[in-house]
């Protein structure tokens, strides 16, 4: 599966090259991973409920990352940005665990 | 209705041979199948699986894909092989998309790829840098004014501590100094009480009898004149060699054959080491009518040697006080 690979081949990129994180993204790469992960969880279960689509994946992962991101940056800005990243942290984790449980009843029927 | 059904049914009945399905032949006849598949369960589950909204619109530009991605088509050829795998889901749904699925793919490959990455360079950063890089702005403040007020309290700890070291240390000093202003007490009066041998500056006086013995009240008279010249510490010799210490309380006593000195037996010629200014001392025992002068004509004869260094070693033994306390 080419997502699989794509994932696989990002990780060994990543443990090869070993870069160092700017210091102007180090608060919004982790935010940004949630939301990623969020977005492949979902795309994971819409592909075992049949109705993945591929622009909605690429749009919904793009989208959820940027709005991550914002949704930060605006903390960071007003001054609440560890509040807001603790909730935007929360929100995707209770949307993964969705995902997951539903991807849980697809796959074993339970 | 019911019988635009019955018409059509045994008309397809015939052809199908099968009678357990005449209600749906009516409608057209393969075609919800595929629309029903392909669009309206994305409509209706779209929302279910968190994914964002416009999925009508996606799925009414299935014609149109990949816009921003037209070259991507040559150069994936794997989802080919990847989109001949789900077809245990939607058959007609992956076969309509096979055109544009290479471009979408590549999209998510990429998008994937960026996810595995970052995750990668997440998870590395975070666990080699326990450090306050990645720390937030705001949090990087609560901790430097925590060690703000850290180092507060440890700078006055070291302000107590320093204090008491200097406590301390005066008070060393000063029991150090009060030990030697002791000591040197202990040593004066060590000398002056005759139990402690001495050194220094001062003359040797020798009494020869010429004529007659030397009376011990002339020796008595040379200690007393010696003393009222600052002599520091005496000593006398006899002849035989016994010396004894002149202290305050020494007394001489004319004896058979000599004199008794503190109840020290001591005979002729007699030898006194004092040690002190040696000029004035040699003066005070010149002087007319003083000691020498006496003891001349007393039959005896009196030396007078001036020494650098005279040594006075003999001790007088430390008397136990009885009745007298200090003052304190």
């Amino acid at each position: 599966m080419i997502a699989v690979l794509a994932l696989l081949a990002g990780v060994l990129l990543g443990v090869w090259l070993d870069p160092t994180v700017p210091s102007a993204l180090q608060p919004y790469l982790p935010i940004a991973v949630v939301a990623a992960l969020d977005a492949v969880f979902g795309g994971v279960r819409a592909k075992l409920d049949g109705i993945f689509d591929d622009k909605q994946f690429v749009i919904s992962f793009i989208s959820n990352v940027l709005v991550a991101g914002i949704i930060v940056y605006l903390g960071d800005q007003l001054g609440v940005g560890g509040q807001l990243s603790t909730g935007v942290v929360v929100v995707l984790g209770v949307r993964i665990f969705g995902n997951v449980a539903a991807i849980r009843r697809h796959l074993f029927r339970a | 209705m019911a019988g635009a059904s019955e018409r059509n049914g045994p008309a397809e009945a015939a052809g199908r041979s099968d009678g357990s399905a005449p209600g749906r032949d009516p409608g057209t006849p393969k075609s919800p199948d595929a629309t029903a598949g392909g669009a309206d369960p994305v409509v209706d589950r779209g929302e279910v699986s968190a994914d964002d909204g416009p999925t009508v619109r996606l799925s009414t530009t299935d014609d149109g894909p990949t816009v921003p991605l037209p070259g991507d088509d040559e150069t994936v050829p794997i989802p080919s092989a990847e989109a001949a795998e789900p077809p245990a889901g939607p058959v007609s749904a992956g076969r309509r998309l096979l055109p544009r699925l290479t471009a979408a793919n590549a999209m998510i490959g990429v998008l994937l790829a960026l996810l595995g990455f970052t995750l990668v360079v997440q998870l590395r950063t975070n666990s080699t840098d326990a450090s306050l890089e990645t720390t937030r702005q705001e949090d990087l403040v609560r901790i430097l004014s925590d060690l703000d007020a850290q180092e507060e309290r440890v700078r006055q700890d070291i302000a107590g501590l320093e204090e008491s070291q200097r406590q301390l240390n005066s008070g060393a000093e000063g029991r150090q100094a009060a030990l030697d202003e002791a000591t040197r007490r202990a040593d004066e009066l060590g000398i002056l009480a005759g139990t402690l041998p001495a050194r220094g500056p001062g003359l040797t006086v020798s009494f020869m009898p010429v004529s007659k013995p030397v009376a011990a009240s002339r020796v008595l008279d040379a200690v007393q004149e010696l003393r009222g010249a600052g002599a520091e510490a005496m000593q006398i010799s006899g002849g035989d060699g016994a010396t004894v210490r002149i202290i305050a309380s020494t007394y001489f006593l004319d004896a058979e054959g000599g004199i008794s000195v503190s109840g020290r037996r001591l005979t002729g010629p007699y030898m006194i080491t004092v040690i002190g200014d040696p000029k004035t001392m040699q003066t005070a025992l010149n002087i007319p009518g003083g000691v020498v002068a006496s003891v001349s004509g007393d039959g005896g004869n009196v030396a007078i040697q001036e020494r650098e260094v005279v040594d006075v070693t003999a001790l007088s033994p430390p008397k136990d006080l009885q009745h007298a306390r200090p003052v304190s």
